[in-house]
């Protein structure tokens, strides 16, 4: 178990990091430890528990801003915005099924800091798409703000975009503002059956680039049962069944198409949101690709199984092909690969996230730097 | 002017003649510009109060030339300004006496359209309008729309991270913005994202959006496009008092409706532009409403009564629905026509761009009225009501001493204003040498040293674009220890892969 420490102040944070910069120790940015076993394990790195970052401090609905402390539970922040009507739209999750394990644990620090977005993403943005502003400590121990709290600013450099998805090893985050969006009246999911994978990316893409305007769209391919393509509309009642009709236009003739009801739709988009068809022996990888490419991707992959999200700019790949093979051909799709859910042996080998470029990385390398001069968050987790 | 710019290198300016001919070496004679006659239609960008005219102007016309162009300017200590179309209206663009302005005008060609994941790659000199323009035929267009879109270049919005009207609903560039060729200040070429969502690692994408080029030089982008909505919906709505409208934005967006578009003019706004275009708004309004819904005809004729029963619920006097596209762009005329309209009604004007909280509006314009009588000066405004994104246009005559200085202290003015209720310095424009010196009104010093360790971070030479948006930067090692040793890469950990 890891040695854990848990400020409760910004000025403690701040005075814990800068020794360690002195000390030339290393930290661990922790929040709810949903997302612990991603990325190699570092059993010896002192942690620091976020959690006492916590509470909503301002939320005003028409506005469209919440600003809260990097340890709010997501579920907290969540409820919250429901029952005024509005939601998240970068539609973040908590990991921890993911892992086999309960939801509860993951804070909106950890899911910025993540870069989480579900299935929504496809047409409501990603988390660095939402966060506003933040306030944060370097890695030496310097706490600073960045962005603000209006839905829209240039001044600048736009640092939020920059910690969203950084997984820690900028600055430690200890309040987000994060923009929010009215929750739509109603959903629909349509079901289109049989599809093989070069026929759904064609109907998720063209539904994508209609006037439908889906909100997500996913495929998962024939296994035990037969292939499903789901299509998700949501909207105001009326503009919902225009749409459906745009779609029932481009679904080709004689293709089995079902309404899912509320229930079954929520678990379908669950199941897509976790990888739930997915075995969980073999490693499980998060591969962005553009969609053209998806279905000659998939059909290269040999002994695994996937599905795809994002009409097909995303790929859940459960495979034991070998890492370095995963992402020489991620990279040649014009893409890259994450590996999400290994034994630590592995994790232990591969990293989780994708190498850049050499060019990309000696900037990543700089811009680290800055923000962590004592090499602080250089954990060796990522 | 009292503004301070990095002072100009008399090592430099007397080797200008070497320089011309070292930049010549690389573009054709032609693409680089001494004459004194041909420099000056450079000297400025939109925010035309400052002007200096460049030491020499460059016009690459490949990603190529543009490495070899920054990489020898970098090895010679040679400062840099990029420019797209030159419509800043912050000063981004403004040139160096000592530096050489990099023009990205003849990189103007669309590279790539991709149907199938919904994207275009442009060459950054492409304008905003050109890259809707090519996909127009197959029903789609490129969502952020500035005014300035039949001539502001794809590469300047990326620098600026520019909006537009439909930004609410839209999001602005940077939310559509999937990638980037970029010419670091030390010439080196890097690609950041791609047709991909996302990237894998961190996010320099999104820190070179809107990094009014001080960090790099765009050479290509990679935008998303979207499929055009089925049917448009306008409607004018006219208020007899500004709360009113205030909190009839408010309430829309509390009923769950995100329009495409939701501008608001004030009186005087209202007045010049239908002096100026003859919109039919109405005179007696204190505010005025457009408010545009997109989506499938059955959503727009839903949304609009649901708008209209809003707009009633909180005194609009007046609810007009555009019967057609005609009337439909009659109501924008008046809007899109503010900047002319406020041009006819005084010699000069200032536009200035804070962004408050919204519900701070009817507060902050009753503030901006006050200023208006202290300063003796007039102001119209214009407004993004929907994301709280204020436009005054301060009147003056620059020919009347002392008005210039005037205007530009009442601009001061106001955007301390927004950032004391909340808001900040600028929504969309940029801080460019404009906001520069009131930056530390919105952000502390420990806020800016981080922003300049970022600078630092990428160009340590500052050489990229000096004196715009960060105050009193003079060198890296001003900030001690975070000086980057070229090649000393503190994260030696190297791609296993
Ligand atoms: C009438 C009018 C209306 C306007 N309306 C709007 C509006 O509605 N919304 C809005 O957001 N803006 C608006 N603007 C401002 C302006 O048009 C935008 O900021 C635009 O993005 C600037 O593009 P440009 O090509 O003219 O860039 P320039 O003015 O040439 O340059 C702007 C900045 O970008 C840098 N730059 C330019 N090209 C590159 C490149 N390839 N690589 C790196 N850096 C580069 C420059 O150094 C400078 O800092 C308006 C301007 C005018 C004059």
């Amino acid at each position: 178990m890891n040695d854990r420490v848990q400020p409760t102040t910004t000025g403690e944070l701040a005075a814990l990091l800068a020794q360690a910069t002195r000390d030339g120790a290393t930290l661990a940015l922790r929040g709810g430890g949903s997302k612990d076993r991603i990325g190699a394990p570092v059993p010896d790195v002192r942690t620091v528990d976020m959690r006492a970052f916590a509470g909503v401090e301002d939320y005003d609905p028409p506005e469209l801003v919440l600003t809260a402390g990097a340890g709010t539970p997501l579920a907290d922040i969540e409820a919250l915005v429901a029952a005024e009507g509005q939601m998240l739209a970068f539609d973040p999750f908590d990991h921890g099924p993911l892992f086999r394990a309960a939801t509860g644990a993951a804070t909106i620090g950890g899911v910025i800091a993540a870069g989480v977005s579900g299935p929504r993403r496809l047409s409501g943005g990603a988390a660095r798409d939402h966060l506003l502003g933040f306030e944060a400590v370097t890695g030496d121990g310097r706490a600073f703000k960045a962005g603000a709290k209006v839905v829209k600013n240039v001044t600048g450099f736009d640092l939020p975009k920059l910690v969203a998805g950084s997984w820690g090893r900028l600055a430690a985050l200890t309040r987000v503002t994060l923009k929010v969006v009215p929750r739509p009246e109603n959903s629909l999911t349509l079901r289109v059956r049989g599809l093989d994978p070069p026929a759904a990316v064609s109907l998720m893409s063209q539904a994508a680039g209609s006037p439908a305007a889906i909100a997500a769209a996913a495929h998962v391919p024939a296994g035990d049962g037969e292939a499903a393509t789901l299509l998700r509309l949501d909207g105001f009642d009326a503009s919902i069944a225009a749409r459906r009709a745009t779609l029932a236009a481009i679904v080709p003739a004689r293709v089995p198409v079902d309404v899912l009801d509320d229930g079954t739709a929520n678990a379908a988009w669950r199941d897509v949101r976790y990888a739930t068809s997915l075995p969980t022996e073999a490693p499980l990888w998060r591969v962005l690709l553009p969609a053209r490419q998806a279905s000659a991707f998939v059909a290269a992959l040999d002994d695994s199984a996937w599905l795809m999200d994002w009409a097909g700019g995303l790929l859940w790949v459960a495979t034991n092909t070998d890492a370095g093979q995963m992402r020489v051909a991620a990279r040649e799709a014009g893409g890259h690969a994450m590996l999400v859910r290994a034994d630590a042996a592995l994790r232990a080998k591969v990293p989780a996230l994708h190498p850049p470029a050499t060019a990309v990385a000696a900037l990543e390398a700089r811009v680290r730097h800055a923000f962590d001069p004592g090499n602080v968050f250089a954990s060796g987790r990522f | 002017m009292t503004l301070t710019m990095p002072t100009p290198d008399p090592a430099v300016l007397e080797r200008r003649a070497d320089i011309a001919a070292a930049l010549r070496a690389i573009v054709p004679g032609e693409a680089v510009i001494d004459a004194a006659a041909e420099l000056r239609p450079f000297e400025s960008d939109g925010l035309t109060a400052y002007r200096q005219p460049p030491m020499l102007v460059v016009l690459p016309e490949t990603t190529a030339q543009v490495a070899a162009i920054v990489r020898w300017c970098h090895d010679n200590g040679v400062r840099v300004v990029p420019r797209g179309a030159g419509t800043s209206l912050s000063g981004g663009a403004l040139p160096l006496a000592d530096g050489v302005l990099l023009g990205l005008s003849r990189l103007n060609r669309i590279l790539h359209v991709d149907y199938v994941d919904r994207v275009v790659v442009a060459q950054p000199g492409v304008t905003n309008l050109a890259i809707t323009q090519a996909v127009d035929a197959e029903g789609f267009y490129y969502a952020p729309d500035p005014s300035s879109q039949i001539a502001c270049t794809i590469g300047g919005n990326v620098a600026e991270n520019a909006g537009g009207v439909h930004c609410l609903k839209y999001g602005v560039t940077t939310n559509n913005v999937l990638g980037v060729e970029f010419v670091t200040p030390q010439g080196d070429v890097a690609r950041l994202g791609g047709s991909t969502l996302e990237h894998g690692g961190l996010d320099l994408l999104g820190l070179v959006v809107g990094s009014e080029g001080l960090l790099g030089i765009v050479t290509e982008v990679t935008v998303r496009i979207l499929p055009k909505p089925e049917s448009v919906s306008a409607m004018l709505i006219g208020f007899g008092e500004l709360e009113d409208a205030g909190r009839c934005v408010a309430d829309i967006i509390a009923a769950g409706i995100i329009p495409a578009g939701m501008e608001m003019m004030d009186r005087p706004a209202v007045h010049a532009a239908e002096a100026f275009v003859g919109a039919g708004y109405p005179l007696d309004a204190e505010a005025l409403l457009i408010v545009e819904l997109d989506g499938p005809q059955a959503e727009c004729d839903v949304l609009v009564g649901r708008v209209s029963e809003i707009a009633k619920k909180n005194a609009a006097f007046l609810v007009r629905v555009a019967a057609n596209a005609e009337e439909r762009s009659a109501f924008w005329a008046g809007r899109k026509a503010a900047f002319p309209a406020a041009g006819r009604v005084s010699p000069d004007y200032y536009c200035m761009d804070g962004t408050i909280p919204r519900r701070k509006l009817p507060d902050v314009l009753a503030r901006i009225r006050a200023l208006s009588d202290d300063h003796g000066l007039g102001v119209i405004n214009v407004f993004h009501a929907g994301d709280g994104n204020l436009h005054p246009l301060i009147l003056y005559d620059a020919n009347e001493p002392g008005q210039l200085e005037r205007a530009e202290k009442f601009g001061e003015d106001i955007l301390t204003l927004c950032v004391e209720v909340g808001g900040v310095l600028t929504g969309e424009h940029g801080v460019g040498v404009e906001k520069r010196d009131l930056m530390p009104t919105m952000f502390s010093e420990a806020d800016l040293a981080q922003q300049k360790r970022i600078k630092c971070a990428f160009d340590p030479k500052l050489l990229l674009n000096p004196g715009k948006m960060i105050p009193e930067l003079h060198r890296c090692a001003e900030l001690g220890r975070m000086h980057v040793h070229a090649g000393k890469l503190p994260f030696p950990e190297l791609p296993r892969f």
